[in-house]
């Protein structure tokens, strides 16, 4: 059968040669002999060859030979959290902040099951993510052992593919398998579960081991066939749109979509997972499609006879309901994963292949094709102009009930914070409000939670991101229904110098799930109040938890602002504070709403510019 | 309803067959039947599946089953360019009147009485989908007592073989 040696990833930090058993050449036998190693050393050791330089992780007894062997281990730094959920998403920051691999470790059983969420999130938004956990002892397994679970089992449909570890000898190969699957191809999420026996017993450390995966071999380098068609389509074409998703920011290809963009001339619209891949202050920026997207860029999408898809997935946030998106369009879809094309709509020309690689083949194409036929969008970009003149991004600066504008906070972090910080949301309105009102300009500046959803993500995540960059200013934008589930991990923040800024977008409510309330469920407000603070001037509230003294209990610096003129001033200190992480809990209006809005289950030509303010728009 | 058989070659790892089950259950695809055995090359084998078709494209279950890491190839085999059999035991009522009629009905069918009974026969037949449902609807009057079926299996007619170009790679 197939044994094609792939040549493992190469490391990203430069580590010196292994003596391999084979350049043994006379001399001493001894010296040349592999070194023996346990299996917790010799998943350190892959790491290290790999150029994993941090992880995150909570030990317990399934993963204690790991653990007693990682303390002595000064190659990687591992960060000790206070939940593994946020181990998890700590990890995912740290990969999406970096483009590198995150690595999050746990133990077996309910340790490998609060990972889980983070797992499948990962896969969700294609991070690559590496999970080793412990599993109990192989002859154990099966047995309903104290803290046995079937991970590789639980985790079959949220990874791109998960490992058995019972043998020692076989971590080389299964490590170096897990990190080139995770980091290629569509990035995606790889668990690892070792057995304590195969952590414990010895065997040779082979390095580098060959990698026997017959059935793995992503395609990056497209068709020239598909690249032409895709050139004359998009020639043709009077009112094409860059349909711009992740795929984009984990290609790396955004310096060659600049080129592409400004070459075509066409709109480019930027998903919620692909902010920051194409420069907000550029021209040609329509800002976000989809349920709360942009009016230009969700008009532009409907009215468009081409969509040129380049590493986006036709997500149902983005389509509406998919029978009435951009229905005058020809669809050219650019995807590394196959399966993606012609998953939700019919792609006229597919091309499987690396955004980044497909650009390149595509812009020479593009200018060939220029030359014989000249595109004209003229007429495209002045109604494009029209729509952006009548629908700005906006927001009410001053709510009725007294308290600050959401919108106008968080826009104010992002102005005063620069495009070279990094943000991390939750999820709901602060992370939609994030998306829109904080101008992006680099990738992996945007870091949020697009395809699970995951309440929590923003406070780990944040932390990862601040590990893998400790340089830049790392914002957590966060609900205080999102805070509240994994903010334990400010702990982790102080105790490890990780000096992460979190503004907490406090309505005292979960707020997106209220907004829906109000305009679908004709206001009656289901449990969805949190009682953590905002309220009408002159009613009475309770602050449970006070979020100021939660920061201050965890050493974090804690300011409670509820006046608009306190703003600038409390994140100018925030950024100023380093020495410690700091928590800004701004009391906004409950009444807020994202806004623009397309309402579930209707086409994106019923998009709301403000509640029942639908905009113009040209029905062919 | 639409039916497809599909041949995969696969890595015979654990959790394989786990692993394309589970596909098929969370894309919301109806297996009919499935077959898996071991292959003329050791470490693979091949799993015969037939699927239903109805209103998700064949193609998004090939791309979908092709992501799977331990998956090699997945080959669609049209009855008309492939071999394709089920294999059937069958436990039927006989009794003094009809036992010549069951008889002649196995004999017609190129089927055999493997186990013989004084009120029972457990017959064995091999045979395309067709013919095994025309056997067991020629039996059925007589009293089904008991049916052990295989899943379909399908081979490529011709001298090229699905390893092919997997094993040359």
């Amino acid at each position: 059968m197939s044994t094609e040696a792939i040549l493992v990833p190469s490391p990203l930090v430069p580590s010196p040669p292994v003596p391999s058993p084979s350049g043994a050449s006379g001399g001493n036998a001894e010296k040349n002999d592999p070194p023996m190693l346990t299996g917790s050393g010799a998943i350190l050791a892959s790491l290290e060859k790999l150029g994993v330089t941090d992880v995150f992780g909570l030990p317990g007894g399934a993963i204690m030979p790991f653990y007693d062997e990682l303390m002595a281990f000064t190659a990687i730094r591992h960060i000790l959290v206070r939940h593994e959920q946020g181990a998890g998403h700590a990890a995912e920051g740290y990969a999406a902040a970096s483009g590198r691999l995150g690595v999050c470790i746990a133990t077996s059983g309910p340790g490998a099951t609060n990972l889980v969420t983070a797992i499948a999130d990962a896969y969700m938004d294609s991070v690559p993510l590496l999970a080793i956990t412990g599993q109990v002892f192989s002859t154990s397994m099966g047995t309903d052992a104290f803290q046995e679970v079937d991970i590789t089992g639980i985790t079959m449909p949220i990874t791109k593919h998960s490992f058995l570890v019972t043998d020692p000898a076989d971590v080389p190969a299964v490590i170096a398998a897990a990190v080139h699957i995770a980091t290629t191809g569509r990035p995606g999420p790889v668990l690892v579960d070792v057995t304590k026996d195969a952590q414990q017993k010895s065997a040779p450390f082979i390095w580098p081991p060959k990698l026997d995966l017959p059935g793995y071999r992503p395609v990056t380098k497209a068709h020239g066939k598909q690249i032409q068609a895709a050139a004359q389509l998009i020639v043709e074409s009077r009112r094409p749109v860059l349909y711009v998703g992740g795929g984009v920011i984990r290609s790396g290809a955004h310096r060659e979509l600049l080129a592409f963009a400004e070459k075509t001339g066409a709109p480019v619209v930027t998903t919620l997972m692909a902010r920051g891949a194409f420069p907000d202050s550029h021209r040609q920026n329509l800002g976000m499609p989809g349920m709360h997207g942009t009016v230009p860029s969700v008009l532009a999408l409907q009215e468009s006879d081409l969509l040129i898809a380049l590493g986006s997935r036709f997500d149902d946030r983005v389509t509406g309901k998919v029978s009435e998106f951009a229905p005058h369009a020809k669809v050219i879809h650019i995807d590394i994963d196959p399966a993606e094309i012609g998953k939700i709509r019919h792609a006229d020309v597919p091309i499987v292949g690396d955004a980044r690689e497909v650009l390149l083949d595509l812009l020479p194409a593009f200018e060939a094709a220029a030359a014989r036929t000249a595109p004209d969008t003229v007429d495209w970009w002045k109604r494009i102009e029209t729509l952006r003149s009548q629908y700005p991004l906006g927001y009410v600066d001053d709510p009725d009930d007294g308290l600050l504008s959401p919108q106008g906070v968080i826009e104010a972090i992002g102005r005063i914070s620069g495009p070279e910080a990094v943000y991390a949301a939750g999820v709901g309105q602060h992370q939609m409000w994030a998306a829109q009102f904080i101008k992006y300009e680099r990738p992996n500046s945007w870091l949020n939670s697009g395809g699970a959803g995951t309440m929590g993500y923003a406070i780990p995540a944040a932390m990862g991101a601040k590990v893998a960059q400790p340089d830049r200013l790392v914002w957590a934008i966060d609900g205080d229904g999102c805070f509240q589930m994994t903010n334990q991990e400010l702990a982790t923040c102080t105790i490890n110098n990780i000096p992460i800024k979190v503004a907490i977008i406090n309505n005292s409510s979960l707020g997106m799930v209220r907004q829906w309330q109000t305009l679908f469920y004709d206001g009656r407000h289901s449990f969805t109040d949190l009682e953590t603070g905002s309220r009408r001037a002159g009613e009475e509230t309770r602050m449970i938890p006070d979020f100021v003294k939660m920061a201050d209990a965890y050493g974090a610096l804690g300011i409670r602002v509820t006046r608009p003129e306190e703003v600038e001033p409390a994140i100018r200190l925030a950024i100023e504070t380093n020495d410690r992480p700091v928590v800004l809990d701004f009391i906004v209006s409950r009444d807020a709403m994202v806004w623009p809005m397309v309402p579930q289950g209707v086409g994106n030509s019923s998009v709301q510019y403000a509640r029942e303010h639908a905009p113009d728009w040209y029905e062919e | 309803m639409t039916y497809h058989v599909l041949s995969l070659l696969v890595e015979d790892k654990p959790g394989l067959l786990t692993r394309v089950a589970g596909l098929f259950a969370r894309r919301g695809f109806n297996i009919r039947s499935l077959a898996v055995g071991t292959t003329e090359t050791e470490g693979l084998s091949r799993i015969t599946v037939v699927v239903e078709v109805e209103g998700l494209p064949l193609e998004q279950i090939t791309k979908q089953l092709n992501k799977l890491i331990n998956v090699l190839k997945i080959v669609e085999l049209d009855p008309s360019s492939s071999v394709q059999r089920e294999h059937l035991l069958v436990k039927v009522r006989v009794d003094s009147s009809t036992r010549s009629q069951i008889l002649e009905a196995v004999n017609l069918f190129r089927a055999r009485v493997v186990d013989v009974a004084t009120d029972a026969l457990v017959i064995e037949v091999t045979g395309d989908t067709a013919k095994v449902e025309a056997l067991l609807r020629v039996l059925e009057p007589y009293g089904i007592k008991e049916i052990a079926q295989s899943g379909l299996l399908a081979i490529g007619r011709g001298p090229r073989s699905i390893s092919e170009r997997v094993l040359k790679n």
